[in-house]
């Protein structure tokens, strides 16, 4: 039987490392294969070697059953081979339909023919169950139609051989449902997938087989139907996985945080949070749940200083605190993890070192009279750099030499071991694999055993889930409700994220 | 991967080496083509500088202020700004230090000389932190508010001169000895060279400058700021008062290169109509040194050497002294044209980490 793709140990390696270490990938027609595996096992290297991007060391290409070489990327889409990037190639002024037919437009008398262009999209965008409006711009489309455009652009070159490299990281939970769809719908019509991802749910929701590959190496290739879920993410990082469960008693007590009749404006003066309520006591982790853009960040903002208000108060430990100064309030007993790590968590050419007493440096011990301790400061790096097992030669790394879940670890390593009265995590675990996030929510749930006051914002219905012991779903800049995790299931949080509340009524 | 950084690390070395290695030959065929001997004219830069006392002198007193200009620039590059007002914070400095030297000529020398000193170094801070308050505040570009301030300093120090420090010569007065770093015993060891004690000013200068930044909780907070302002605001400093306060202390330096000039070199402030270029060779200074405190040293050590050896070529080889100006401006492409080289290599292995 031949496959439709098959890559037959590929060797790839870069000065100092070897990304690929005689990986075999098999890929059956109609099919949507997961290739599974941790940040920088060599996912990314071994399709940029299929796409042409890359040439092997050794190793050979069979696309249906035949031997292919692959130059660039042009040959790979000759041979049916089509790349959805995680990063999309789009030109925002253009419209979906020039977008699609960009570099093989449609003529007519050699001129450019864009009514068989809008016609082309439309009939693909319908076989294939992709809805988008050919003759929209892209900048005005949101990311999961963008993400549809990036389909049919390979689509429209004919491809029957689709990469989706980690497509779900930048969609909303709703969109990735759709998008699962959209596979599905694909493989029906007789396309083959290959998807990239460490997501173990998505996995398990759609795929037929994965391989998985560690550390540039294969490790297996399973059928999705005889495995579990634990089984594979152990699979993935080579050892056992916990799934880290906030499983310790809900006691909360008195209240650390208090926010009422809070109302905070973006950088266009549009009030984005509106009369907003929310506490937070010590002992608990409180989830925000809520569809990117409803006034998470600018709430985070405005708690930690960085953001004036309009009105309304914020108390921290029964201490008026609206409008304070960043560094007051760090003083004050606030942990911040930002979502944005590499802009705002770290300082990316400082070393870890230096990294580690980003909120600190003026303080004792790390200063004495206005002079750096540099040795203080290297042991104490040291010692976190062990204890919260950040994978770095020396403290003395720069932070931009460090692996996403490595930088996150600085991070919380720095924020945790100021043991802040009240942590804001604002998507804590981003972009990380599984041993990382396993990581980072043990961390948090041992804050809230030793009673201190977690406020976690995250875009991942299951990261709330599993974490909080309140959910808070956040709407168009308000708390439209709090639930229970245990009794509430994502169906009814995707509708509160969407602005219906129970009992059927819109917001 | 960390092979790969520490590669990048010693090309980063190794850049300004090749740079003066490339500047010097391709200077050597530009001399080939124009039909003079360039062993002749290096050898002659060389030998001047080396075994004839005057010029090793002269080189000496004209790095002082290069490199204090030089740290000028290296300093608020460090914290993240462009200062391109070092021309105009070292005229202002260079005037308030003999203006203070000249109104205040009765006190004793162990008075009047740090005096004028710090007056130059205060005024350049003053002309520092008004371009800072401008970007603190208002947001307004620092280069483009530190070129217009060399302008007004350029006017303004010939207004002061003109009617309040004036005598013949379109100059102010010579300053009191009382205030002057200039030194027979130094002149003598040079042969009559204008060489003065300015050089410890300079040489604390460096070390000011390496142990502000690396070791002290401000050069921590201001090399944050000037890495990534965002984590830095939300780490808690303030971004506003640490770009006052860079282009303030930068301008220390500025005003103190003005001072040595003043205080040191001339012995007093001649109007002109145009600008010193030390300033805008700082900027050079600071490129070619990395803006480290060493390198600015050693940076500042070529350039002047170069300058005032360069002297003696047209009599020695019959090279004209310019061409040592378009070495140097060789150098200085080399450099700027390495910068590229490492940002695509940069890009490049950044690219292969993921």
């Amino acid at each position: 039987m031949s496959y439709a793709i098959e890559m037959r140990q590929i060797r790839k390696e870069f000065p100092g490392i070897v990304a690929n270490d005689n990986i075999t990938l098999q890929v059956e027609d109609g099919e949507i294969h997961a290739l599974f595996g941790e940040n920088g096992a060599g996912k990314s290297t071994l399709m940029n070697v299929l796409f042409g991007l890359y040439q092997p060391d050794r190793g050979e290409i069979y696309v249906h059953g035949e031997k292919a070489v692959i130059h660039d990327p042009n040959d790979a889409t000759r041979l049916g081979i089509g790349m959805v990037h995680q990063h999309f190639m789009l030109i925002d002024k253009f419209t979906v339909a020039e977008n699609i037919v960009l570099g093989r437009e449609p003529k007519k008398n050699g001129v450019l023919d864009m009514k068989e262009a809008v016609k082309v999209v439309r009939e693909l965008s319908e076989k294939y169950g992709l809805d988008v409006d050919p003759e929209k711009k892209v900048e005005e489309i949101t990311v999961g139609m963008q993400q549809r455009v990036e389909i049919l652009k390979t689509l429209y070159r004919g491809s029957d051989i689709l990469i989706f490299d980690e497509p779900t990281a930048v969609l909303t939970p709703i969109e990735i449902q759709e998008l699962i769809e959209i596979m599905k719908r694909l493989v029906h019509e007789g396309k083959s997938i290959i998807l990239i991802t460490h997501k173990l749910k998505e996995i398990f929701e759609c795929c037929d087989r994965a391989t998985v590959i560690r550390r540039g190496k294969n490790i297996d290739t399973v059928k999705i139907s005889d495995t579990n879920p634990t089984e594979l993410a152990s699979m993935m990082v080579g050892r056992k996985v916990h799934v880290q469960v906030n499983d310790a008693p809900y006691n909360p007590q008195g209240k650390v945080l208090e926010i009422e009749h809070l109302n905070v404006a973006d950088a266009r003066k549009v009030e984005v949070i509106k009369d907003l309520n929310l506490t937070v006591h010590g002992g608990e982790i409180l989830g925000i749940a809520g569809v990117d853009g409803n006034g998470q960040t600018e709430l985070i903002e405005a708690i930690a200083g960085l953001r004036k208000t309009k009105s309304g108060t914020i108390k921290l430990n029964n201490q008026d605190v609206t409008n304070q100064r960043t560094r007051k309030m760090i003083e004050a007993g606030l942990g911040y993890i930002p979502e944005d790590r590499q802009k705002h968590g770290l300082v990316l050419d400082f070393s870890i070192a230096e990294n580690m007493v980003l909120q600190t440096y003026y303080q004792k011990p790390y200063a004495q009279m206005g002079i750096l301790q540099n040795k203080v400061i290297a042991k104490k790096a040291k010692k976190l750099i062990q204890e919260f097992d950040v994978r770095t030669p020396s403290e003395k790394t720069h932070a931009r030499a460090l692996s996403g879940g490595n930088q996150q670890k600085v991070i919380v390593a720095r924020e945790v071991d100021r043991s802040p009265q009240l942590l804001i995590a604002a998507q804590p675990t981003r972009g990380l694999d599984v041993g990382a996030i396993e990581f980072i929510h043990g961390k948090l749930i041992e804050e809230k055993k030793k009673g201190k006051a977690v406020l976690l914002v995250s875009f991942e219905l299951d990261e709330i889930l599993h974490l909080s012991d309140r959910i808070a779903v956040i709407y168009e800049g308000y708390i439209i409700d709090i639930v229970s995790p245990k009794e509430t299931n994502e169906n009814e949080l995707g509708l509160l994220m969407a602005g219906r509340k129970k009992g059927g009524s819109e917001a | 991967m960390s092979n790969l950084l520490k590669k990048v690390n010693w090309m980063t070395l190794l850049i300004p080496v090749i740079s003066v290695i490339l500047g010097l030959l391709c200077g050597a065929v530009i001399m080939l083509v124009i039909g003079y001997n360039p062993v002749l004219a290096y050898q002659s830069i060389v030998e001047s500088i080396f075994l004839q006392p005057y010029y090793g002198g002269e080189t000496i007193r004209a790095m002082i202020p290069l490199v204090l200009a030089g740290l000028a620039v290296a300093f608020s590059f460090r914290t993240g700004l462009f200062n391109i007002g070092v021309e105009g914070q070292l005229m202002v400095g260079w005037l308030a230090s003999v203006a203070c030297a000249i109104s205040l000529g009765h006190l004793p020398k162990i008075l009047l000389l740090p005096l004028s000193i710090v007056a130059g170094g205060a005024a350049g801070a003053l002309w520092g932190f008004i371009p800072g308050f401008l970007k603190a505040r208002f947001k307004v570009h620092e280069v483009i508010s530190t070129i217009m301030m060399n302008y007004i300093a350029l006017y303004t120090t010939a207004y002061l001169i003109k009617n309040f420090l004036y005598t013949e010569g379109e100059r102010t007065p010579t300053i009191p000895s009382a205030a002057s770093l200039a030194s027979p015993f130094l002149a003598n060891l040079t042969q009559g060279s204008r060489l003065h004690w300015g050089i410890i000013v300079a040489i604390i200068a460096v070390f000011a400058m390496w142990f502000l930044l690396w070791k002290t909780t401000k050069g921590y907070e201001l090399r944050s700021v000037g890495f990534s302002p965002d984590a830095s605001n939300y780490a808690g400093m303030s971004v506003a008062r640490n770009i006052m306060l860079s282009l303030t202390i930068s301008g220390i330096f500025a005003g103190l290169a003005g001072a040595m000039e003043g205080l040191g070199t001339y012995q007093y402030m001649t109007i002109s109509s145009a600008f010193t270029g030390i300033g805008f060779n700082g900027i050079a200074v600071a490129l070619l040194g990395l803006n480290t405190p060493i390198g600015v040293l050693l940076a500042g050590a070529l350039f002047s050497g170069l300058q005032n050896g360069g002297l003696t070529m047209q009599a020695n080889a019959g090279v004209p002294v310019e061409l040592v100006n378009i070495i140097i401006a060789l150098i200085i492409f080399f450099v700027g044209s390495s910068y590229a080289i490492k940002w695509a290599l940069s890009r490049f292995s950044r690219k292969g980490k993921k």
